[in-house]
């Protein structure tokens, strides 16, 4: 962390709903820029409906979000529209547009955004897909890609605008582990190079303990945060029985993978 | 304030730019421009670039860089970097900025000559002809396994389709037909009039529909309607890997997809039919009554000596083909999707085109049979 502690994402009193059922409630999570913070919690707990509502895709039933001041729950299209333009978001499949080639898929916002001449926007596009290790696959149409390449490209199109905030739905969900550890080494450096801040949905452990300088750990039956701040600390003495177990139980399941019939 | 520069230029020809603040994508384009302008006006025999003053660096930074560099080189111009920062020194490093490769652009598409790409064609043509006959051949296997094995037929399913495609159809076939009954009894009123004939206006109007008509409009109806979802859905079902996903638990796609579909177009099709022609016919008969002075009575008398029983079965036996064939080609376009979204599209439009022209052909091959009975 560097020297500003400014709030860049203000969540308060958040409430979800899906039709009569209540997803979340009372949520309140402050990011403070060019932190990365990882969001953690059981199957169906609401953590994709908490990046859905943070990005704007869903209407909050109640409670505000401000990204960098900018209330993005008021309706204001416009402040909402420059807002969109603060985030890049990597979706949990991809999310890339099928009848185009990776190339055209990355320089989609840098056309759309900027005024680079298109030999530019070329190069840059290179240099996008060179650093997800995609170099050579330009012109490749995303079905005739892997599942973590898709992924890569996806990222590289997320990071197109250099985007000083990036929510990341299961960055490394279904990659190996040598694709795995390059992702996390990326969004270490693009964290340290150009203090993006980064909000990782996940549930891999290398990332909470690795990557994630702060976790929110959300909960299914309490229907909102029940814990959040420093990973290892957590594991080690929350007060909550129930995150202590989550730390554990993760790193039970882990060891119990390794057995052997 | 975003990024600016500032400019020196020597004795011997040098012109030292230095680089000042945010160079992010906001500013990139609009500093590129102006750079290469300096560079071109002054006509430097050096540029060195310095950005011990620039506050923020990222690869739209580089990009300028490179294309300064790209431009300078290409009028051999010598360009060289005073010692930077060391955090721009590490995202330098990391892309290897002296490796001339990295900035060149993005090379084009790979294009095949004519001849490979016709070669190609041919050989996906092929494939997909062996495609069609075999998912052919795989219905045709289905649905005599299912009449051998009724209870492997999905009854359920198949009510549920009997309803999208026929029950949900019926308000559309209804008023389609209802209007072109009137609009036949109304044009052929016109000219059978100054004949004194009118009332041979039920005999042309139940003939034509109950014959050609009625069996041809609700098939275009039933094509546009299920067979493009047909296809939709099992393309959709292709890409998310639903079919591999049957297919390894051991299940028949085309049993558990494709004859279901089938069976329940080639049960709704030809009531939708029976409908169709009765809507025109009322329709025909309105016109009649209203404007020609028939009275019900001898409109619906003329119409059941004008038809045959056999005319009315000929005309549902063609509605069946049809329906089978609606059925399987929006099935076949579905299985046939491969990659993504825009595919299902591609899917659903040639289900579509499709089934109008198989329509189309076998009802032409209905009247050349017709003729030599």
């Amino acid at each position: 962390m560097e020297n500003n502690d400014r709030t860049i994402i203000e969540v308060r009193d958040l409430e979800a709903r899906y039709g009569e059922t209540t997803i979340l409630k009372d949520v309140n999570i402050d990011v403070r820029a060019g932190e990365i913070l990882a969001v953690i919690g059981g199957s169906g707990c609401g953590k994709t409906t908490l990046l859905k509502h943070m990005v704007g895709l869903s209407r909050p039933y109640g409670g505000h979000i401000t990204i960098d001041g900018i209330d993005i729950t008021n309706g204001d299209e416009k402040s909402f529209a420059r807002a969109l333009r603060k985030i890049g978001i990597l979706f949990q499949g991809g999310a890339l547009f099928s009848s185009m080639t990776i190339a055209e898929n990355v320089a989609l916002p840098l056309r759309a955004f900027t005024d680079l001449p298109p030999d530019a926007v070329g190069t840059l596009v290179r240099m996008k897909l060179c650093s997800v290790d995609l170099g050579g696959y330009e012109h490749h149409l995303p079905s005739e890609l892997s599942g973590g390449m898709i992924k890569r490209a996806a990222l590289a199109r997320s990071l197109a605008l250099n985007p000083e905030i990036l929510f990341l739905d299961e960055p490394t969900a279904g990659l190996d582990p040598v694709i795995s550890a390059e992702i996390e080494a990326l969004i270490m450096r693009i964290n340290h190079q150009f203090r993006t801040t980064m909000i990782i949905i996940t549930h891999s452990l290398d990332i909470i303990y690795e990557v994630a300088h702060r976790v929110v750990m959300l909960d299914k039956s309490a229907k909102g945060i029940i814990a959040q701040g420093d990973p290892k600390e957590l594991r080690r003495s929350s007060p909550n029985a129930v995150v202590r177990q989550f730390f554990n139980r993760q790193a039970n399941l882990s060891k119990r993978s390794t057995w052997q019939p | 304030m975003s990024e600016s520069y500032a400019l020196k230029t020597g004795d011997n020809g040098t012109v030292a730019i230095q680089l000042i603040g945010r160079i992010d994508h906001h500013g990139a384009a609009r500093l590129l421009k102006q750079l290469q302008g300096e560079v071109k006006q002054r006509e430097p025999k050096q540029v060195t670039v310095d950005l011990n003053r620039v506050t923020f660096f990222d690869d739209f930074g580089l990009l300028v860089l490179f294309q300064l560099r790209d431009h300078l080189n290409k009028q051999e111009v010598p360009f060289r970097l005073v010692q930077p920062p060391p955090k721009v020194a590490e995202i330098l490093a990391r892309t290897s900025f002296d490796d001339p490769d990295m900035c060149s652009p993005l090379p084009h598409a790979h294009r095949d000559n004519t001849v490979v790409r016709l070669g190609a064609a041919t050989i996906q043509f092929y494939n997909s002809l062996n495609f069609v006959i075999s998912f052919l051949g795989s219905v045709i296997l289905a649905m005599l396994h299912v009449i051998r094995h009724p209870r492997d037929l999905r009854v359920g399913d198949t009510i549920v389709l009997m309803q999208k495609v026929g029950v949900d159809a019926l308000p559309i076939v209804a008023m389609i037909s209802f209007l072109l009954g009137l609009i036949m009894a109304f044009v052929s009123s016109m000219q059978l009039e100054q004949f004194g004939a009118s009332i041979f206006v039920a005999r042309l109007v139940a003939l034509a529909m109950v014959s050609e008509l009625g069996p041809i409009m609700t098939a275009i109806v039933v094509a546009g309607r299920s067979g493009s979802a047909f296809a939709a859905e099992i393309g959709t079902m292709r890409i998310s890997d639903e079919i591999d996903a049957l297919f390894t638990m051991g299940f028949s796609p085309t049993l558990f997809l494709a004859v279901p579909r089938i069976l329940a177009a080639m049960i709704m099709v030809p009531l939708l039919t029976l409908f169709s022609d009765i809507f025109a016919i009322a329709g025909g008969m309105v016109i009649s009554v209203s404007m020609m002075n028939l009275t019900v009575a001898t409109y619906i008398d003329q119409t059941l000596k004008a038809l045959t029983l056999f005319e009315l079965m000929w005309g549902l036996m063609k509605s069946v083909v049809f329906a089978a064939l609606i059925a399987w080609v929006g099935c076949l376009r579905g299985f046939q999707v491969r990659g993504g979204s825009s595919e299902v599209g591609n899917a659903a439009t040639s289900a579509v085109v499709s089934g109008i022209f198989l329509i189309i052909l076998f009802d032409s091959i209905f009247a050349v049979i017709r003729s030599y009975w």
